[in-house]
């Protein structure tokens, strides 16, 4: 029975396409289960923090109310407006939603866990948050709705501003780490907490938070939606399961960002207690995955944390952010990464 | 030179900083909010909620028709009739309270010489139709029969305040 099993088990390995696939699922199964508990952790945190319970009667805690919200979402009824093109508008949330799923192929979630080891995993991890916002402009554009094409232009126009903060907080990780892989970048932050990059980049890392949750068009940055303005923005037309879509899109955006954070500053798995001589060989001192899903969770606790705490952006102001504040900063922070390596404060690649 | 110091000052975010300090701490405070149907906030004996006529402990009704709620209620919320009974005592034949009008200011129970007429601590009650809200009077007095034993106790709680 095992012999037969593991033939099995290594003809399936032999197999590149179904291991890959299997790979995938392994990836993607796991992370909309996340996204659906994000939605609760997010619910009872808020609530936690204006003093009320949040979701506490489907199921134990008000676990289950994450699977009667999705049930509900894809039992109703799709509505499509008679003015709508409705090729593109049932293509924008599928355009929303898989570059935040594709992006995940390049995380790295420990040593040799990660589905595509590619050297140019930043660039591509780049292009395809970037990508995100035609899913936005095409569902505003295809709604044929007043409400919808304005969210759609206000969010595709922070993307654009927030892309550049992003990028070049991005410039100063290369220069100190020399490469462009993901797993690559965090093997060169070895060595305990204070060799991460946040720490000599911490401009840099803030820009990247913040420009992050801008990018995801999350409170303070929530333009897009604008509530009280524009109703709920690009997606005020969608309704059922499309809408659900766009909603998996957001919180598997967020999760994302929060994971490169992770990544790019915060060491990925690498353990914070590296070298610290007591606790010498022990779990906390080496990385694994779970250090790197702990410090996943954590910038997504921040995005909550954001959420309860600021009041939302003006637009102009979050235009006066983007352009007049956080990309100054990140230049001049740039060139100082370049100095420090240069100068051999922190040793390039190490 | 000072708009130099605060625009670095800005950078620091302190603000911000504060602001999230005060969502985290109340973040670990005690919830406050009450599950309605399984937990309940206490209430005062003097609550005034649904009406009741009360009797005397020997079963005969409390009420003398003195017509004293009907005057006083500011709502016009309270229809009394009544008549001579066989034994000479003068007793209500109709005593009507429209709870759609009635805004449970608790006059009537102020004004009861006999503690007739009082408001009880209930407020969980509801009607499918609307003359269901009108209060007849074997439905105060049934309200009041079942429910003696808690109003009794109230008034006793409360006699040394009055």
């Amino acid at each position: 029975m095992l012999e037969m099993l593991q033939s099995v088990f290594s003809w399936i390995q032999s197999q590149y396409l179904i291991w890959t696939v299997l790979k995938i699922l392994v990836i993607t199964v796991p992370l909309i289960t996340a996204v659906a508990f994000y939605t609760y952790f997010e619910r009872k945190v808020i609530g936690a923090m204006q003093i009320r319970v949040g979701p506490s009667r489907v199921g134990p805690l008000g676990l289950i109310q994450p699977f009667a919200d999705v049930f509900k979402l894809l039992l109703k009824e799709i509505i499509l407006p008679t003015s709508s093109n409705r090729f593109l508008f049932l293509l924008a949330p599928i355009i929303s939603l898989a570059p935040a799923f594709a992006a995940w192929a390049v995380i790295p979630f420990n040593d040799f866990m990660v589905l595509a080891d590619v050297d140019a995993g930043l660039i591509y991890v780049l292009a395809l948050t970037s990508l995100g916002v035609y899913g936005i402009i095409i569902a505003g554009w295809a709604s044929n709705s007043k409400y919808a094409f304005l969210g759609a232009m206000r969010a595709a126009a922070q993307a654009v501003s927030y892309e550049i903060a992003m990028g070049f907080s991005l410039v100063g990780v290369l220069i100190l780490a020399g490469t462009m892989n993901l797993r690559q970048i965090v093997l060169a932050q070895q060595g305990g907490i204070f060799d991460w990059y946040w720490l000599p980049l911490l401009p840099l890392f803030l820009i990247y938070m913040i420009s992050g949750v801008a990018e995801t068009n999350r409170a303070p940055f929530d333009q897009a939606e604008g509530e009280s303005e524009i109703v709920a923005g690009f997606h005020v037309e969608y309704s059922g399961s499309a809408f659900a879509v766009f909603f998996l899109a957001e919180y598997a955006n967020m999760i994302l960002i929060s994971a490169l954070t992770a990544i790019l500053f915060a060491g990925g798995w690498l353990s914070p207690f590296e070298g610290v001589p007591v606790l010498g060989e022990t779990f906390l001192a080496e990385g694994s995955i779970f250090w790197f899903l702990a410090k996943t969770v954590v910038f997504m606790f921040m995005f909550l944390w954001y959420r309860a705490t600021f009041p939302r952006y003006r637009y102009d102001q979050i235009m006066r952010l983007g352009w007049k504040v956080l990309i100054p900063i990140t230049m001049v922070w740039v060139m100082v990464a370049a100095m420090m390596t240069v100068l051999g404060i922190v040793v390039k690649g190490s | 030179m000072t708009r130099i110091i605060q625009y670095f000052r800005s950078l620091m975010l302190l603000e911000l900083l504060k602001g999230m300090s005060l969502t985290m701490r109340h973040m670990f405070r005690p919830i406050i909010t009450i599950n309605y149907p399984e937990e309940k906030t206490p209430k005062s004996v003097r609550f005034r909620g649904l009406h009741a006529l009360r009797r005397y402990p020997n079963g005969e009704e409390r009420c003398i028709a003195c017509k004293l709620c009907e005057a006083v209620c500011p709502a016009l919320a309270i229809t009394i009739e009544s008549e001579q009974r066989e034994d000479g005592s003068r007793r209500t034949t109709r005593y009507d309270i429209d709870l759609f009008k009635c805004i449970f200011c608790g006059f009537c129970e102020e004004s009861c010489p006999v503690d007739s007429i009082v408001e009880t601590g209930i407020l969980e009650y509801h009607m499918e139709n609307r003359e269901e809200a009108i209060m007849t009077k074997e439905k105060l007095l049934a309200v009041g029969d079942r429910f003696e034993s808690e109003i009794a106790e109230n008034r006793n709680r409360d006699a040394a305040y009055r």
